[in-house]
């Protein structure tokens, strides 16, 4: 029988293992060739230092562990098996879950101590719960729009930032009074009720085009919320692996606002999709060329170099492997093709690079938006297949429009410019495209999906495939 | 006690900018699978669920630490699965088996 020292001790040095193994594991992920290993030792170090803690001397009851452990591993693993268009509402419930998880930990640590809960342990116990029930509910709304079981136009109403914002601060001071006097017990339950409600109004005024950077925001508070649990069992690897989950969600939050031009301020309050498209143009009816797919696959076939941007639209036509069948044609014709990716083309950050992986395309022909831009000037064609705004040169040009300063992808600097869409319709801001316009621009109307399948017909010669 | 929450404040500062550090290299290529890693990693918050649940000190906690390891764990599966998932479909161009 081991002494309870021995056992301590093991189960901190699986700690330090798994500490070291998940720093490692986020370090590999820098490079795809090296990022497999990364999820390898972020395996190894979660398996040590579940084993390791299954050790605690304090464990009396093995059963529900079991039990619990199965019926998790249950869960997970169709959750892990979805399709990759569906990876972003898989992420936010995922995040909805390790806050449920947290929020719940931290309700049991409060009644276990109550009600003489030491000041600074009652405020990260705070801290952790309050995150963890907004991230909870918040999550599954994100994960709702993008499932499209909840509507994903924006709901708007006067006043709803102070409703928001005051719902969040009630809990705030809740939790301050429980801080001076912890023997308050039945002030408890209000901050999670409390952060539960903001966490569903948080989430009403934002829109599908938002969803990147909220799903990074809520990724953060979800970390955050782990490290606050961390404190408060005085865990060491569960800081650490909350911070780092914290600094994570954070980057790519930035990142998100930046590509959207959105404020700082903007993303820490959780305030999108506040900007009502201004008046959305009505109908335009500026001239526009039209081409049909023959024509179009005789500029392609034609060009040194070409470059796709891929947007959304293509996945919602799930036209990614048509693309990839244009990319093998045009390729094999000696054409130089590669893929322009805006940082919000997808559903979550980094989205379009999974999608487009999914469907063969190497991720070595993928740029990020600042190298595609300084190619676009010596580029014959540039191909815009489902995406909207982030083409948009009014996001340069024009001041009074809503989408001004937010960078874009410069295809109109490419010699030609194909776009291939639906119809005129404005895009998710419900704003004009003035490309469309422009003298090079072809618009190729109809499906992505099959549209792009006409033209890889046009280039591979016209036989049926 | 003070000490503690000290040592774990260090703790928590030099972790975030060791985070920030390693994740600014991460290429946007890889941010999705990044963020489905880091949600796996966070699972760890399992350890704390784990020891409220098997400790039994009230049937109120072991119940929400047994329902906490349903969700870590599904957390922990799910998201190491997606991530080996994605990450074995980014390949490099070159010579192609089909």
């Amino acid at each position: 029988m081991m002494s309870e020292f021995a056992s301590t001790q093991i189960i901190e040095v699986t700690y330090l293992i798994a500490t070291v193994l998940f720093i490692l594991s986020l370090k590999w992920m820098s490079s795809p060739a090296t990022a497999r290993r990364g999820v390898w030792a972020g395996e190894f170090g979660m398996l040590l230092a579940v084993a390791g803690t299954l050790l605690h001397r304090g464990i009396i009851d093995y059963k529900w562990l079991a039990a619990a452990l199965v019926l998790g591993t249950i869960i997970g693993v169709p959750l892990g098996k979805v399709a990759m268009t569906a990876v972003p509402q898989r992420t936010a419930l995922s995040h909805a879950f390790g806050a449920l998880c947290v929020t719940l930990v931290g309700t049991a640590e409060f009644y276990l101590r109550a009600p003489s809960v030491p000041p600074f342990m009652m405020a990260v116990l705070g801290m952790e719960v309050i995150l963890g029930s907004l991230t909870f509910t918040g999550s599954l709304m994100a994960a709702g729009k993008l499932q499209e079981i909840l509507p994903q136009r924006p709901i708007t109403y006067k006043g709803q930032n102070l409703v928001n914002l005051g719902v969040l601060a009630i809990a705030v001071i809740v939790a301050i009074i429980l801080v001076l006097h912890p023997e308050r017990v039945y002030l408890y339950p209000l901050i999670v009720i409390l952060p539960l409600t903001f966490g569903v109004l948080m989430i009403i005024p934002i829109g599908g085009a938002d969803m990147p950077t909220v799903i990074s925001l809520l990724n953060s508070y979800a970390g955050l919320s782990a490290a606050a649990m961390g404190f408060v069992l005085d865990n060491k690897l569960l800081i650490i692996a909350g911070a780092l989950d914290g600094a994570s969600g954070f980057i790519l939050s930035v990142n998100m606002s930046k590509a959207m031009n959105r404020s700082f301020s903007n993303v820490l309050f959780g305030a999108f999709g506040q900007e009502q498209a201004s008046a959305a143009a009505g109908a335009e009816t500026r001239a526009v060329r039209s081409a049909s797919a023959e024509e179009a696959a005789a500029i392609l076939g034609a060009a040194n170099k070409v470059i796709i941007v891929p947007g959304y639209g293509m996945a919602v036509s799930q036209a990614q492997h048509k693309v990839r069948e244009l990319y093998d044609a045009l390729t094999k014709r000696g054409v130089d093709v590669r893929f322009g990716i805006h940082p919000v083309a997808g559903r979550m950050p980094g989205h379009m690079n999974v999608l487009l992986a999914e469907a063969d395309i190497p991720y070595d022909k993928l740029m990020e938006m600042d190298d595609a831009n300084g190619d676009f000037a010596q580029t014959d064609v540039a191909l815009v297949i489902g995406a909207n705004d982030v083409t948009n040169p009014a996001a340069r040009t024009d001041a009074s429009s809503p989408i001004y300063g937010m960078p874009i992808l410069d295809v109109d600097k490419a010699r030609t410019v194909m776009v291939i869409k639906r119809g005129m319709s404005a895009g998710f801001a419900g704003i004009d495209n003035p490309l469309y316009y422009s003298d090079k621009t072809l618009m190729l109307f109809g499906d992505a999906k099959s549209f792009v399948g006409s033209i890889v017909r046009e280039v591979t010669g016209g036989s049926g495939h | 006690m003070k000490l503690d929450f000290l040592t774990s404040l260090y703790v928590f500062m030099l972790a975030g900018f060791i985070g920030f550090e390693v994740i600014r290299r991460v290429s946007p290529l890889l941010h999705t699978p990044l963020m489905s890693l880091t949600n796996a990693l966070d699972a760890i918050a399992v350890v704390g669920a784990i020891i409220l649940a098997g400790e039994h000190k009230t049937n109120f906690s072991a119940i929400l630490g047994t329902i906490a390891i349903v969700a870590a764990t599904s957390n922990i599966v799910g998201g190491f699965l997606i991530t080996d998932r994605m990450l074995k479909m980014f390949k490099v161009s070159g010579p192609k088996k089909s």
